[in-house]
């Protein structure tokens, strides 16, 4: 087992650092020069050159990226700025520290994605198992008809839907912006609630969808029909013969899917305004601000590679047939 | 799975004869059930729409590119004139605010790039996700090493990000192409996956061993015993594949890279629609509405079919 855990590890650490590099050749070799798009239009040759060297952009390219991984973790120097231990560099744009930024965006990020997966998860897995429970009646046809449709539905044209309805036509709630929970929980509450309904409804009608499959598929298992040959309460067997085979590859997909959201839900985080890493990703995408754009791509695969191994460590814990065959 | 009614009877009408997924029996079946009807023909008439569109336009008067000063009313700022978005004889579906394109035109244009973009790029990851895949399942050992890394590490990349930004540092060049690359470069591993795990298992099977001591070749084994027997797979992965990508090529232009403007894309629409749909909610719903109701029907046919084909092998 630990063995297991150890080579997992070693495996997340070449592939944040093959991440790292490519996105790294990608953006500073393919994108114009950062130094002429920091120095902006009165600039002069000289400016250009000790600008350039303050970024280091003299250096061989593997030396710069040794720069930057060191960055990380040991911090480094532009010129007399000192950048401490995490250190990302700094934005073009603002000059801001990109990992002040991140930190700052984050909570907002990982509000929404939090919200948005208490939601999806309730909704899906409860409608999936009824769903499945109540085979092929009335229920099971409409909310599996509504399913397919919910995941057909692109989901910034579902936000501004909702958006012209409820804030523009209704005036039931405000316009979503980031307001913190401390301030007034309520604005809280309202400013969120559409983020965390449109993040959601994709998500929700698939894991019914496959909640629903996966419990259809359990109740023909044969150890499930011995549980109900020996006479247990039916209760009983839905919990422990039924749901906990059924739930297992959900929470797989459900922990892969988290992950991907907690470096932002960029489209619905652009749609609605809100500051999180989402939106700072969109935006220094528009403005070709390199740092940012790879500090928000080096989080979002950090997130969706420790989510992984997460998972499958979960998995070996929540499904004894796993466990037998790897041991 | 479960069989509704109409399916168990379509059922027993096929003879018992004919292969159990062939093309003919889907297409009886969908044929049958009213939903997936409907879904097939409007299909067909977005299918045709991309196809016809010059024909289509000349017929409706207003080409994708032209500018109606008339119908939009100048002084409110360019909203059209009229209700429900200049809804009227000369504009099937009104206007454009500001600049007074015809909407149906662009609606027709736009479904050109969405097929266009969206079979090309299933086309594209069907090709890399099945041989990358079998090549893996196959021969293990070390290709399946140097393919599987592959694909864990475009797996943990965050796609959406990175294809956002690959396109906008890119030189624009030539869109459509560079998107179906995009697209596909982030969408084979998912197919590769599943098609890599079928063939180890695949490979180890009798019929496998029995070809091989009858003297075949691994080219033969590989496109004559197994390929076939990956068919059904390879069917319901790509069509239900297809709606994610026409999704995916609208949220990239709805996010300002992808096609360029002024070539009309439903996702385009919709993102400049954004600024005006407090006053011109028409201009919003309609691409809104062809781009929800495409991936509904494909989501719905793809579905019906993995259903059929399971069922076939069920069989």
């Amino acid at each position: 087992m630990m063995r297991y855990v150890l080579g997992r590890l070693g495996g997340v650490v070449l592939i944040l650092l093959a991440v790292c590099l490519f996105t790294y050749l990608i953006f500073f070799k393919l994108s114009p020069d950062p130094a002429v798009m920091i120095c902006g239009k009165t600039c002069t040759p000289e400016r250009i050159d000790s600008i350039r060297d303050v970024l280091g952009l003299n250096q061989p390219l593997l030396t710069q990226f040794w720069d930057f991984l060191s960055g990380i973790f040991a911090g480094r120097d532009y010129g007399s700025v000192h950048c401490s231990a995490p250190c990302l560099g700094y934005s073009f744009q603002t000059n801001e520290s990109v990992w002040s930024m991140i930190t700052a965006r984050l909570p907002v990020s990982i509000t929404v994605a939090v919200g948005a997966a208490v939601l999806w998860l309730l909704v899906g897995v409860i409608g999936g198992l009824v769903s499945a429970v109540k085979q092929g009646t009335w229920w099971d046809r409409s909310a599996m008809g509504l399913a397919l449709g919910g995941v057909s539905v692109p989901n910034y044209v579902l936000a501004l839907v909702l958006q012209y309805v409820l804030v523009v036509k209704l005036q039931l709630l405000p316009f979503p912006s980031a307001v913190p929970f401390a301030d007034d929980p309520l604005l809280w509450l309202e400013s969120y609630l559409m983020p965390w309904v449109v993040l959601a409804v994709g998500y929700a009608c698939l894991y019914a969808r496959l909640t629903r499959s996966n419990v259809i598929d359990t109740l023909a298992e044969n150890y499930y029909r011995t549980a109900r040959a020996k006479g247990l309460s039916g209760a009983l067997i839905m919990r422990r013969h039924a749901l906990r085979p059924a739930l297992t590859p959900i929470t797989t997909i459900f922990g892969m899917d988290f992950a991907g959201l907690l470096g932002g839900a960029l489209i619905t985080e652009t749609v609605f305004g809100l500051n999180g890493i989402g939106k700072m990703a969109a935006d220094s995408i528009a403005k070709n601000d390199q740092p940012v754009i790879m500090a928000v791509t080096l989080l979002a695969a950090f997130f969706v590679v420790i989510g992984n191994v997460v998972v499958d460590l979960l998995y070996t814990a929540l499904d004894p047939r796993v466990r037998v065959v790897s041991s | 799975m479960t069989t509704s009614p109409t399916l168990a009877e379509v059922e027993e009408v096929v003879p018992s004869s004919a292969p159990p997924t062939s093309g003919r029996r889907i297409l009886t079946a969908v044929t049958r059930d009213k939903g997936a009807l409907a879904c097939l023909v409007f299909l067909a008439i977005v299918v045709l729409m991309a196809v016809a569109a010059p024909l289509i336009t000349k017929l409706s008067g207003w080409g994708p590119y032209q500018f109606d000063s008339a119908a939009i009313n100048s002084d409110l700022g360019g909203v059209p004139h009229g209700s429900l978005g200049g809804i009227s004889g000369s504009h099937w579906f009104g206007v454009e605010p500001q600049n007074g394109r015809d909407l149906f035109a662009r609606i027709v244009y736009g479904a050109r790039v969405s097929i266009t973009i969206s079979l090309s790029a299933t086309l594209l990851t069907g090709i890399l996700g099945v041989v990358l895949g079998m090549l893996a399942g196959f021969y293990r050992g070390w290709v399946d090493q140097v393919i599987s890394r592959l694909m864990d590490f475009l797996m943990a990349f965050p796609a959406l990000i990175f294809m956002i930004a690959i396109l906008s540092s890119l030189p624009s060049g030539n869109r459509p192409v560079l998107l179906v690359v995009v697209i596909s470069a982030f969408g084979w591993p998912y197919l590769a996956r599943v098609i890599r795990g079928q063939t180890m298992t695949l490979a180890n099977r009798e019929f496998v061993e029995a070809a091989r001591a009858s003297g075949a070749k691994d080219s033969q084994v590989v496109f004559r015993e197994i390929l076939p027997n990956l068919r059904g797979s390879i069917v319901v992965m790509t069509t239900l594949a297809i709606p994610g990508y026409i999704g995916t090529e609208a949220g990239l232009s709805f996010l300002g890279v992808g096609v360029s403007p002024p070539t009309a894309s439903w996702g385009q629409m919709i993102s400049s629609s954004v600024s005006w749909y407090s006053v011109d909610p028409m201009f919003f719903a309609i691409p809104g509405l062809f781009l929800f109701l495409t991936v509904l029907s494909l989501t719905v046919l793809g579905d019906k079919i993995r259903t059929l084909i399971d069922q076939g092998e069920a069989a």
